[in-house]
């Protein structure tokens, strides 16, 4: 068979995207099943974001990061005594809703058609648009984590970590590990998130693990005397050409922290770049605030032999991901005729009782941690969209002119075309144009995603 | 006021694409109440995410001096609509790369010129390297028209949409006409937020224009299809006109951003009940090596995004402009076949002045829907011996 390049499409089962937890322990369990599995990832090594660069980093980093990162070896190791094909450094520009698979190898196109696909793409950073989040200076907490793992690189001068939810507290324990001074916590939780939050704590510490390391990511924090404001609201970057403070109010009280990098964060959502290019069905999650596709028990969207497992069909955590790329694998082994129902249920159910244990620290994580409206529903002047300036107060003008969603939003102001391709806007854009419709984000709906999700070049296209 | 009466007017336009808009506007000026039906948002398809050139350059015989007087409007945009609706006058200029391209461009523009239009200049390869100095050197000439240009294609929509509720005109969204019906002297139309009525209908829906036309038992050999484009990140400024190819397949042109637009009719495929186009990007590798081989410093410019949108094509690459054969009162203009934006302004204004039973010097009669009927298809008019800027190269 040949693809429209001229160049050879081979033919293979089943085709993962993506090599962190889901995608590495649904490719093993795949394989496992008797499928010809070939995994793809955009990284130099397996790990995906959780585990990043597993398989590279010395002991003495691996010790630094923790006891849940090192665990990412398990499932990495594995994968290297599976019949799994990795192909690393592979960037998945396309799949398509008959399961062909395109991506970009060492500057050349190839093109995989499998009998189904498994995306395990994971979870991007919630945008945190505030007065100033675009200066230089000001970073992702998680994007700092990336550099920490990745490279063992962190900041040279004092930091302050500004937001909420289990990542900003990790990497700030992982900083005071790492000899990285931390200038302050400011935690947009406020006392009455926690009362929210009580009616899933019964459930939570059924899940007693993860709440007791978060506990513990706390406690140490305390102890380091790492100055820690709660409540904390009307975030701002102060600067001209970078950042030179964080300022912010508690309880009506101005502060102001002087600091030349700021790590923002707050919480992950789903990576639906994929699922919405396949125009699989999505719904809003009121809990997450953010829009997850529609599967079913095993993980599978509303185009056939399509499936997603981990953060990707809403967060659940790495634990939780390798559960749900597991359970896909049943899924689509019996689709494939490898195993037959009732051998998939019987071999699921294990999993399933397993992952409901992971699961039950979510609603009351959801809760304590859901970001706040002014975090993600910014005033005018602050920029949306950062890859081509476009502001609150922009959007709110489109929608006067008659602007009803996202995807307007981009023949009005160019709003999400820039490079990211509305991966750093998407949901802040969204909810801006609901509230200013006074109509919910499901209706405003997401923007219409488009290939290539990964950048290639005209040369490339051309296959020179 | 009654909701029956509400949902009355004098003209009810399905549609709100630039022929609706500016046929709705041109009317409402006349002080005509009309009312815009539109199935998902003005300008979600062809009109909205074309790539937005203001072409006169290539057309069909019969299609030029509609064409023209559209230009003429589009100079004048401001006037009219209180807004340029992005329109930049960069000229427009399709390149020659082979001797033999260059003999058909020579009779072309010979052939033009006996029919009494000088709009299209035959210029020589020198010529072309000072108008884009980064061009590669085996082009040998081009035709060049410096009054065409491109636009913004959903600026303009909207402009147009907005100078028409200015005028009166109502815009009803995420409205589709389901079924048309004339009873009596009244054309009443189903949608889902009920039943509008009119003593006027005019269809503009562009790919789903052939439907609502077989309602009335009028069969037009039109079908959809997904036209393609792409565009990439910003590069500096290295070509202010609008570029097509003689030999090939190719629309380009750099924005006032950087950013570059390629296109040239090219065709994806399309899920007509879904209203999606859907892109195949291998295919858009024809473009692709269409662009490098014109501008190899193109190569490692990234593509940031392709798209498509729905389009009519009819069986002779000509649009249906013109009052219905079958019932009266109805009025037609779609199937524009990928080349109806710059169309958009001046066929407004013709369609207007038809629907008033105004004269005006330009014909319609190429575009009659009867020519379609097998019991008059001897009228059907000729192709013409016109070159197209956009030849598909894909097989349809």
């Amino acid at each position: 068979m040949n693809d429209h390049f001229g160049g050879v499409v081979e033919a293979v089962d089943v085709v993962v995207v993506g090599a962190g937890a889901a995608g590495m322990a649904g490719a093993v369990a795949l394989a496992g099943l008797g499928l010809q599995v070939v995994l793809l990832d955009e990284q130099g090594s397996p790990g995906g974001q959780i585990y990043r660069g597993i398989t590279l980093a010395p002991l003495s980093r691996r010790d630094l990061l923790g006891a849940e990162y090192a665990h990412g070896n398990v499932l990495a190791q594995a994968l290297a005594s599976s019949s799994v094909r990795y192909e690393k450094g592979a960037a998945v520009w396309q799949v398509t809703r008959d399961h062909q698979v395109s991506y970009l190898r060492d500057g050349r196109l190839r093109t995989l058609q499998a009998k189904a696909v498994l995306l395990a793409t994971g979870a991007m950073e919630r945008p945190f648009p505030i007065p100033g989040w675009t200066l230089p200076g000001v970073m992702s907490a998680g994007a700092a984590q990336i550099l920490l793992k990745s490279a063992g690189l962190a900041p040279t001068e004092p930091v302050v970590l500004a937001g909420c939810g289990p990542l900003l507290y990790l990497l700030g324990w992982q900083y005071l590990r790492a000899g990285v001074p931390i200038k302050a916590l400011v935690d947009t939780t406020r006392p009455e998130d926690y009362w929210r939050a009580r009616r899933h704590l019964f459930a939570a510490l059924r899940a007693w693990p993860y709440l007791r390391k978060g506990l513990e990511l706390m406690r140490s924090l305390r102890s380091a005397r790492i100055p820690h404001h709660t409540g904390a609201e009307q975030l701002a970057i102060e600067g001209e050409e970078a950042a030179t403070a964080l300022t912010f109010t508690v309880a009506g009280k101005a502060h102001r922290i002087a600091a030349r990098c700021v790590l923002l964060h707050q919480g992950v959502v789903p990576n639906i770049q994929f699922s919405q290019s396949l125009r699989a069905r999505h719904v809003w999650d009121v809990d997450q605030l953010c829009f997850s596709p529609v599967v079913d028990p095993w993980g599978e969207l509303d185009v056939p032999g399509m499936f997603v497992a981990g953060d990707g069909a809403g967060i659940g955590g790495a634990q939780a991901a390798a559960l749900q790329g597991e359970l896909a694998a049943l899924g689509i082994a019996q689709r494939l005729g490898r195993v037959n129902a009732g051998q998939r249920d019987e071999r699921a159910g294990p999993l399933r009782e397993q992952l409901a244990l992971n699961l039950r620290i979510r609603p009351f994580l959801d809760a304590l941690y859901q970001p706040k409206e002014a975090n993600r529903i910014p005033a005018d002047e602050v920029i949306v969209c950062r890859c081509e300036e476009v502001t609150a107060g922009d959007l709110r003008k489109f929608v006067a002119l008659g602007c009803a969603g996202p995807n307007q939003a981009k023949s009005f102001g160019r709003c999400g075309m820039g490079p990211c391709q509305g991966r750093m806007c998407g949901l802040t854009v969204t909810e801006v144009i609901a509230k200013a419709r006074g109509v919910s984000a499901a209706e405003v709906g997401y923007y219409r995603i488009r290939p290539p999700i990964k950048p290639i070049t005209l040369g490339e296209l051309a296959g020179e | 006021m009654s909701e029956a009466r509400a949902r009355h007017s004098d003209v009810l336009v399905i549609g709100g694409g630039i022929h609706g808009l500016s046929t709705a506007l041109h009317l409402a000026r006349r002080g005509v109440e009309v009312t815009v039906l539109e199935a998902d948002y003005c300008g979600r398809h062809a009109s909205g995410v074309n790539a937005g050139g203001v072409r006169t350059l290539g057309r069909h015989d019969a299609e030029i001096p509609l064409a023209l007087s559209s230009r003429e409007l589009w100079h004048d945009l401001t006037e009219m609509l209180g807004d340029d609706g992005g329109f930049v006058p960069s000229g427009q200029l399709k390149l020659v790369e082979t001797a033999a391209e260059l003999d058909e461009c020579r009779q072309r523009v010979d052939h033009l010129q006996r029919l009494g239009f000088t709009h299209e200049v035959l210029i020589d390869a020198q010529q072309v390297f000072e108008i884009i100095p980064t061009v590669a050197r085996h082009v040998v000439g081009g035709i060049w028209v410096k009054d065409d240009g491109y636009a913004i294609p959903y600026k303009t929509v909207t402009s147009f949409r907005l100078a028409a509720e200015k005028n009166g005109v109502k815009v009803h969204e995420t409205t589709p006409a389901q079924r048309i019906e004339q009873r009596g002297s009244e054309w009443q139309v189903t949608t889902p937020a009920g039943v509008f009525s009119a003593g006027h209908l005019v269809i503009t829906a562009g790919a789903w224009a052939r439907e609502l036309a077989e309602q009335v038992g009028e069969s037009v050999p039109a079908h959809p299809e997904g036209l393609m484009l792409m565009v990439t990140h910003r590069v500096a400024p290295f070509c202010a006109p609008v570029l097509g190819a003689t030999g090939r397949s190719l629309s380009f042109k750099q924005f006032a951003n950087g950013t570059v637009v390629i296109g040239g009719k090219l065709i994806g495929s399309v899920d007509f009940p879904a209203r999606h186009g859907e892109v195949d990007l291998a295919r858009l590798g024809i473009s692709a090596r269409t662009v490098t081989d014109l501008f190899p410093h193109l190569k490692h410019l990234g593509v940031n995004r392709v798209w498509a949108g729905v389009e009519a094509f009819t069986a002779d690459d000509l649009p249906v402009i013109g009052a219905s054969r079958k019932a009266s009162n109805l009025s037609y203009s779609f199937g524009f076949c990928g080349s109806g934006f710059q169309m958009g302004p001046g066929t407004g204004k013709r369609l207007a002045q038809q629907i008033l039973g105004e004269h005006s010097d330009i014909s319609l009669e190429a575009f009659d829907i009867g020519r379609f009927d097998t019991a008059r298809c001897d009228e059907a008019p000729s192709p013409g011996s016109h070159i197209p800027i956009n030849v598909p190269s894909v097989a349809r």
